[in-house]
């Protein structure tokens, strides 16, 4: 089997507005399955997809928001958010979803792998992957 | 050059499906190996055969069709955007307990895992969408 | 090598073509197609978008979608090349990988 492909998840959409949030944390799920080294980039207005306290009752659709919180027992150990768009939204790192991380094998912990970047660190980032998804 | 393609939008709609079959055929006829074009988000909806196109436009459904049949390709509808949307093959129906199909010939309904199959084995992953 | 970054909507609709030059590293190139291709134009509010790219970024126009539209060569911003699907499989073989900002 050939080495693991660094995977770039970009996220530009808020939730709920339109289905590609959601169906983009679809293919996260699935990618576990394969191995590989994933990474999700949250720009623009995907920055709101991680934001708390979201209460969908009064529009009767699915709160798929949970599911962020467990992305760390999916294979997926960085979650990178751009800081220019959070900033531009009037939101910090303290209106997003804490995400920890374990190791099974390694008991290696992380409190949180949600990490706001600025323009510079994620251009590189996203450079350095070997396939971007975009939704 | 290995390519894979994703189309995340349904025909007319979006110049998506345009655009991504354009650049598949000019990478065909070049030579190249088109791995996969996967159909997520409303993407399925070019696996419909119930379209009737006007008489004076692009078929965007029989253009699919026809570059698989010329080029044997692999069009795959994947099948949690198909049942949110509607798009059924025989295996769907009779699991879901649907009374009729629409899957155009060629393309065939199947898991995200393919998507991500395709972009591990290919050497490039082009996502047309909106 | 470098990546392709691909924009198909309008930078009048919408903030993509933007967020890919902000994003993008200097030596990558941009394909402007579709409704992307108005980012093209010489004498627009947004012109300045791609005039400033090209100090420091290769830039494409999908002429197939610029032609659609009604566009004249003339009109294009000096610096930026036209292709056709052929060319626009040529930059996705040639680059490292595609970013496509939707």
């Amino acid at each position: 089997m050939s080495d693991k492909k660094k995977f770039m998840f970009l996220n530009r959409r808020a939730p709920y507005g339109t289905i590609y949030a959601w169906e983009s944390l679809e293919v996260v799920l699935i990618a576990a399955a394969f191995e590989q080294d994933v990474s999700l980039a949250f720009v623009d207005d995907g920055v709101f997809q991680l934001v708390t306290g979201q209460d969908t009752t009064g529009i009767g659709m699915k709160n798929f928001s949970p599911t962020y919180k467990t992305l760390g027992d999916y294979e997926v150990r960085h979650m990178y958010v751009d800081k220019a768009s959070l900033e531009a939204r009037g939101l910090s790192a303290d209106d997003l979803v804490v995400v920890p991380w374990e190791d099974w094998e390694t008991e290696e912990t992380v409190d949180n792998i949600v990490e706001v970047v600025d323009s510079d660190k994620l251009a590189e980032l996203m450079e350095e992957s070997d396939v971007v998804f975009s939704f | 050059m290995k390519f894979a393609i994703q189309v995340n939008e349904g025909p007319y709609q979006h110049q998506a499906s345009d655009s991504a079959y354009h650049f598949t055929k000019a990478a065909l006829e070049k030579g190249h190996e088109c791995f996969r074009v996967f159909f997520y988000h409303d993407g399925v909806l070019n696996g419909t055969r119930l379209t009737t196109p006007p008489q004076d436009d692009r078929n965007i459904v029989k253009n699919w069709i026809e570059l698989a049949e010329k080029y044997d390709l692999d069009l795959v509808v994947c099948v949690a955007a198909a049942q949110r949307r509607g798009i059924v093959d025989e295996g769907e129906a009779e699991r879901n307990g649907k009374d009729a199909t629409n899957i155009a010939p060629r393309f065939r309904i199947s898991g995200l895992g393919q998507l991500v199959e395709a972009a591990i084995q290919c050497d490039k992953l082009v996502v047309f969408g909106d | 090598m470098s990546d392709l970054h691909t924009v198909n909507k309008s930078p009048f609709e919408k903030g993509s073509l933007d967020t890919c030059l902000r994003l993008s590293k200097d030596g990558s190139s941009i394909l402007l197609y579709e409704d992307g291709v108005y980012a093209a134009l010489a004498g627009t509010s947004a012109s300045d978008k791609v005039t400033g790219a090209l100090a420091t970024k290769k830039v494409y126009v999908l002429e197939p979608d610029f032609k659609a539209r009604g566009l004249k060569a003339e009109r294009l911003i000096e610096g930026v090349e036209m292709v056709d699907y052929a060319g626009f499989v040529d930059l996705v073989d040639a680059c490292d990988k595609v970013q496509a900002w939707v």
